[in-house]
């Protein structure tokens, strides 16, 4: 009974990977937009770490130096570990994870997409709060510049490390302990790297080969971490 | 007879220790309409998700267009659509920013025909409220809205009546016989009584099919 013979639609026929990847990543900025409070918690819970320390431990100016780095490191750390797990969530609640992996373009690149929308809205901010908060923590001058580089090339690894974690984790009920043991140690050369630069920013040192290190750290998470996300959704779906 | 847009062969699957299908070989033919239908809990769901590639816990044999499907995997998702149990709409967007966003990566479309194809849907008048004020069906006629404009030659539709009223249904009904008339194939799967003309029917849960 068949009528005509169908059109098969060549690849070619569909829209262009960097198209998909910009409505992907646009999509994922304006929910987020409709949902400010989402925003603003990660940037809360950093400020909040970074002001309880010194009236914890110690206000002295002296220790408020040696420390405010890593303080402000760890801080942004686990702001981007809380945010995490919203990164695939929403979307494989409401069916929209389906058809992303659904979409003829690579999948890896579709989730490249997603961290980078994840980073612009959670990383960058805090690079940007960085500053005030280097201030509140009587760091030099000096030293805030070389802080905010060094969250400026590590965050982008952190949500993309992460994306990994968050893919793996999906299809599971109680999800964030299982994420924070699997990304924490993964996360823990990069908090090496990134204190240990502003370490040797501050007596003086060269930083050049540190900062060199860390970028090698972003290049490997930019090439390897899509890939693992994507292997990693393809399971978390086929599983639910 | 044409050449069968999707062909399956000894399929079996496993879940949670128990077979659901066994030996289970049809071919989804251009200008049909499938009906997978079964009790609840006979794989209805996961046979529809295995044809779309979202489940991988399966054996056999899939092949698109005569070749296996993994190696032609994006001419595949290209030319196929899938209509699951979540309807992939996000709650905080309009219907309309949804259904851009659905269709942004196959085939980009001029509002004015993504609005047509809502207001099709009885969606008038809703095009800009965020969705998750609409109700249920509502949502999934968003959902629904994507057949309206859709060119894949083969639809797989999961529990596509959920949720819609009568006349819903009858406009979906009319939908797939008309789509199986221009030579698409469309897959469904339902509780509801639909019973079109030359419908091949894969029956789960009883250990067999037939083709009709």
């Amino acid at each position: 009974m068949t009528a005509k013979a169908p059109d098969i639609r060549p690849v070619t026929a569909s829209v262009g990977v960097a198209q998909a990847m910009k409505s992907v990543f646009l999509r994922d900025v304006r929910v987020a937009f409709r949902q400010r409070q989402d925003l603003l918690n990660p940037l809360l819970f950093c400020v909040m770490v970074v002001t309880l320390f010194p009236l914890g431990v110690s206000p002295e100016v002296s220790f408020l130096r040696e420390a405010g780095a890593g303080i402000l490191w760890v801080a942004a750390l686990l702001s981007v570990l809380l945010s995490l797990d919203h990164l695939f969530r929403h979307d494989f609640d409401d069916g929209t994870l389906e058809q992303l992996v659904l979409q003829p373009q690579p999948l890896f690149l579709l989730v490249l997409a997603k961290t980078v929308a994840h980073w612009i809205l959670t990383g960058l901010p805090l690079v940007v709060l960085t500053p005030v908060l280097g201030v509140m923590v009587q760091l030099p001058g000096n030293s805030i510049a070389v802080l905010c580089l060094t969250l400026l090339i590590g965050t982008p690894v952190l949500s993309l490390i992460g994306s990994i974690g968050a893919a793996l984790t999906l299809g599971l009920r109680s999800a964030g302990v299982l994420l924070s043991l699997l990304i924490i140690p993964l996360y823990i050369p990069v908090l090496i790297f990134g204190t240990g630069t502003v370490a040797a920013a501050s007596e003086g040192a060269p930083v050049g080969a540190y900062l060199a290190l860390m970028g090698a750290f972003l290049v490997l998470a930019v090439t390897l971490a899509p890939f693992a996300s994507a292997a990693a959704l393809k399971i978390s779906l086929s599983n639910s | 007879m044409s050449e069968p847009l999707l062909q399956a062969i000894n399929l079996e699957c496993e879940r949670d220790e128990r077979t659901l299908f066994r030996n289970l070989s049809f071919s989804i033919l251009p200008g049909t309409v499938t009906r997978v239908e079964g009790p609840n809990g006979s794989g209805k769901t996961t046979l529809l998700r295995i044809l779309a590639g979202l489940n991988d816990a399966w054996t056999g044999e899939l092949l698109w267009c005569g070749e296996p499907r993994r190696l032609r995997r994006e001419s595949f998702l290209r030319n196929m659509l899938y209509l699951g149990h979540r309807p992939g709409i996000k709650p905080l967007l309009t219907p309309l920013e949804n259904l851009r966003a659905l269709t942004a990566g196959r085939y980009p479309m001029d509002d004015e025909v993504l609005l047509r194809a809502l207001s099709g849907t009885g969606l008038d008048g809703f095009e800009h409220v965020p969705s998750r004020n609409l109700s249920a069906g509502q949502q999934r006629r968003v959902a629904l809205a994507r057949l309206l404009i859709a060119d894949e030659p083969l639809w797989l539709l999961d529990e596509v009546f959920t949720a819609i009223d009568v006349q819903g249904v009858e406009a979906i009904e009319a939908l797939l016989q008309q789509r199986a008339e221009e030579g698409g194939a469309v897959v469904v799967t339902t509780h509801h009584d639909l019973d079109l003309p030359a419908m091949q029917r894969i029956s789960l849960g009883e250990g067999d099919w037939d083709d009709s």
